[in-house]
């Protein structure tokens, strides 16, 4: 329990991870053979390394990834956050209904205020996270779900299935790089938001890791009683860290409704920030661990998608779609033990003598 | 729940209604101001509603029959936080027991009704065992949190109900076991043997089964279980602190594989009394939400069995009463589940309410119900 400060504070990527490096580049070396090579004719291979598998594994991974990086900021500030998925969604439907209501402003514009306003929702849904489990005490677990089902009920109540998002953003291609055969076109030219959260998940390492910001949330997620003995405002950093959580959680639901789908559907969330949360747990709470989760759990999506696509097998449909939750519940299980959350997640934290 | 022992039963009972009905209160004030924020008028929808739970004979018996189900769904993870785990996975545990329950249901042509309808139930019930226990068993044996766990496999059942009575796919894909072959491209099983229905309480146009009794029976049983039985007294300990649990020689893994089973029995009788009682076949879009209200009716019932039979009957209105609220007001009945969000909000956040109504603080058992672990497990 009060384990002395930070256990996990000079982590560092690398060293460590050398074996996940090297299976990691080999599937990339496997993708541009089979792409690059006739072995691009058998369907099979196709079907797990083609192009459009690898580009659909992107798209599905941003939002997993964003959600997960969500979680890592609110947890390592020891606030938990079961309620992305409810962020998620009021992003999404608070970036729809900005951009309905903007539709006769230039696109770009248009677009660009409704992931602000999209992102602004989320971290007041954070906001009122932490308000709840900090100010009020409630029980985090609770007061996430709390935020899933009123998200998803004020979404449905207030949606209004006339409306219609006119234009989403569309793929920039990074002149010079998205050239580079099957890196380029996977990597390299896509939407903005796509980019955005592949630089978020640098910037939360570098941030997290590498600032006095970083290690005093560290530090609160790990020992408050020493964080605030050190004149550290544990409190004020756990509403900080859960709101801006809240809003990458709300950058995702932009994602869903102004990159990927273009519309807004109700509970069109589909437990991705359930599975963001997998992730965060399976990447340890780390940056770039949390990316490599997002993007195994997002192959088991773009599989299933291209499973389906191809018709190359008789499995009913069900067990295709069960991959991706399948292959979460695995991961949670074969790995939690050997990753280790922040030591004061969950507790409300109370400076002596108040009360 | 205990509150200081000089205080008489009645006065102890009181206290424990207050918060939730205050909570209430406050939720359909703060329901009433969304509904004014957004151009709809609160009164017409609020008496739409009440009209809707408790107008008439068929609008109670149309209470009393959404009641059921939520009884047993929040009698499920109410047991859960008894032992200190949260159960999201009640949708899943229902919609294994419906399944189970079904295919118990449109076989053995023949059986006596006395003989069909109990080993249905309990197919029902050992469906929802088994589910239940899958997170259970995760839990204690790799520490995999209970969360992640019983939403994914929420979304397995789900797939998994659909593949049984699944129709067939274009590339030669064989329709699922339970498929009703003369019901063409649509997925559903055939209807349960009459042998096997849930008889009527009172037939249509009431439509009331007797299911109710079942629950109020399950309800008994749970309180019998959790306060007088050794084995409730190991799960509350479990539940309040496992170390010490662990250090009195509780065995604490089984406890907990245990009462994750149990939870997932009661919400898998809940699947099991809907199709045998109400739809008398199972087709993918039955079951889901009322598996996720269990959680706010536990949480809104203080997790004590007499709790939840007073929420579940307060669920049950509000469920009942909010398509007559859309009919009559036009205002969407959607606007039903934000006010459960609230209360849900309100119950687990005692300190709200008292703001709000400027009630004085509590000595003592004023933190809410506690029921999070963080995710490391055991």
């Amino acid at each position: 329990m009060n384990q002395p400060i930070p256990a996990s504070a000079f982590r560092r990527l690398g060293g460590r991870y050398g074996n996940t490096m090297f299976i990691a580049l080999a599937l990339v070396a496997i993708a541009i053979l089979v792409n690059v090579t006739p072995l691009k004719e058998q369907t099979w291979l196709r079907v797990l390394f083609g192009i459009s598998a690898l580009n659909f594994t992107l798209r599905a991974t941003v939002p997993l990834v964003l959600g997960a990086l969500s979680g890592i900021l609110c947890e390592r500030s020891g606030i938990i956050n079961i309620g992305i998925e409810g962020m998620m969604l009021a992003g999404a439907f608070g970036g729809f209904v900005a951009k309905t209501s903007t539709n006769h402003w230039p696109l770009a514009a248009s677009l660009i205020f409704s992931v602000a306003v999209a992102v602004a929702i989320g971290g007041l849904m954070g906001a009122v996270h932490a308000l709840f489990s900090i100010r009020f005490r409630m029980d985090q677990i609770i007061s996430g779900t709390v935020i899933i089902i009123f998200a998803l009920g004020t979404s449905s109540y207030l949606y209004n299935r006339d409306a219609i998002a006119e234009g989403k953003f569309s793929s920039i291609a990074l002149p010079g790089l998205a050239r580079i055969p099957v890196v380029g076109p996977v990597l390299f030219d896509n939407p903005p938001i796509t980019y955005l959260a592949l630089i978020m998940v640098v910037v939360v390492h570098v941030a997290l890791f590498y600032t006095r910001w970083g290690l005093r949330t560290r530090a609160v997620g790990e020992h408050p009683r020493a964080a605030d003995t050190v004149g550290i405002n544990v409190n004020r950093y756990r509403y900080v860290n859960t709101s801006l959580g809240g809003m990458l959680a709300g950058l995702a639901g932009a994602f869903l409704v102004l990159e990927a789908v273009g519309q807004f559907q109700e509970g069109m969330t589909a437990g991705r920030g359930f599975i963001s949360l997998a992730a965060m747990i399976f990447g340890n709470w780390n940056p770039f661990g949390a990316l490599g989760a997002a993007t195994l759990f997002g192959y088991t999506q773009a599989l299933q998608n291209e499973l389906l696509l191809a018709g190359v097998t008789r499995v009913p449909r069900q067990f295709i779609s069960m991959l991706p939750y399948v292959v979460t519940i695995i991961a949670v299980s074969g790995l939690v033990g050997r990753v280790r959350p922040p030591a004061a997640e969950g507790k409300v934290y109370e400076t002596e003598g108040s009360q | 729940m205990a509150t200081a022992s000089t205080t008489t039963g009645f006065i102890r009972l009181l206290r424990a209604l207050l918060i939730p009905f205050l909570a209430l209160l406050a939720a359909l004030l703060a329901g009433a101001a969304v509904m004014l924020l957004s151009g709809d008028d609160p009164l017409a929808a609020y008496s739409g509603l009440f009209q809707g739970a408790f107008g008439d004979g068929k609008s109670w018996a149309r209470t009393i029959r959404k009641t059921v189900p939520f009884v047993l769904t929040g009698l499920s993870v109410a047991l859960a936080f008894k032992v200190g785990l949260f159960n999201i996975g009640a949708s899943g545990q229902f919609v294994i027991g419906s399944v189970f329950a079904v295919a118990v249901g449109i076989n053995f042509d023949g059986l006596p009704a006395f003989i069909h309808l109990p080993l249905a139930l309990l197919a029902g019930i050992a469906g929802g065992l088994l589910w239940g226990a899958i997170p259970g068993v995760l839990k204690v044996y790799t520490g995999a949190h209970e969360v992640i766990v019983t939403i994914m496999l929420n979304y397995v059942a789900s797939l998994l109900g659909g593949w049984t009575v699944y129709a067939g796919g274009t590339q030669g894909q064989t329709p699922g076991p339970l498929w009703d072959r003369t019901a063409g491209a649509i997925s559903e099983t055939p209807d349960v043997l009459s042998s096997a229905q849930l008889p009527w309480l009172f037939g249509p146009p009431y439509r009331v089964h007797y299911g109710i009794f079942l629950a109020l029976a399950a309800a008994v049983l749970i309180w019998w279980l959790i306060f007088k039985t050794p084995l409730g007294f190991e799960m509350r300990t479990v539940g309040h602190n496992m170390r010490a649990a662990r250090y009195a020689g509780i065995r604490v893994n089984y406890t907990i594989v245990l009462a994750m089973a149990l939870a997932g029995g009661l919400a898998g009788l809940a699947g099991a009394i809907e199709t045998l009682g109400l739809n008398h076949k199972f087709a993918p879009e039955f079951g889901g939400a009322v598996g996720f209200d269990g959680i706010t009716v536990a949480l809104l019932g203080q997790t004590h069995p007499i709790g939840v039979l007073l929420a579940a009957f307060m669920f049950g209105a509000l469920d009942g009463g909010a398509a007559a609220m859309q009919f009559e007001s036009g205002v969407p009945a959607d606007i039903i589940q934000i006010i459960q969000a609230l209360v849900l909000a309100f119950v687990a956040a005692p300190l709200i309410i008292r703001m709000i109504f400027r009630l004085r603080r509590q000595t003592h058992g004023d933190a809410g119900s506690a029921v999070s672990t963080s995710w490391s497990g055991p």
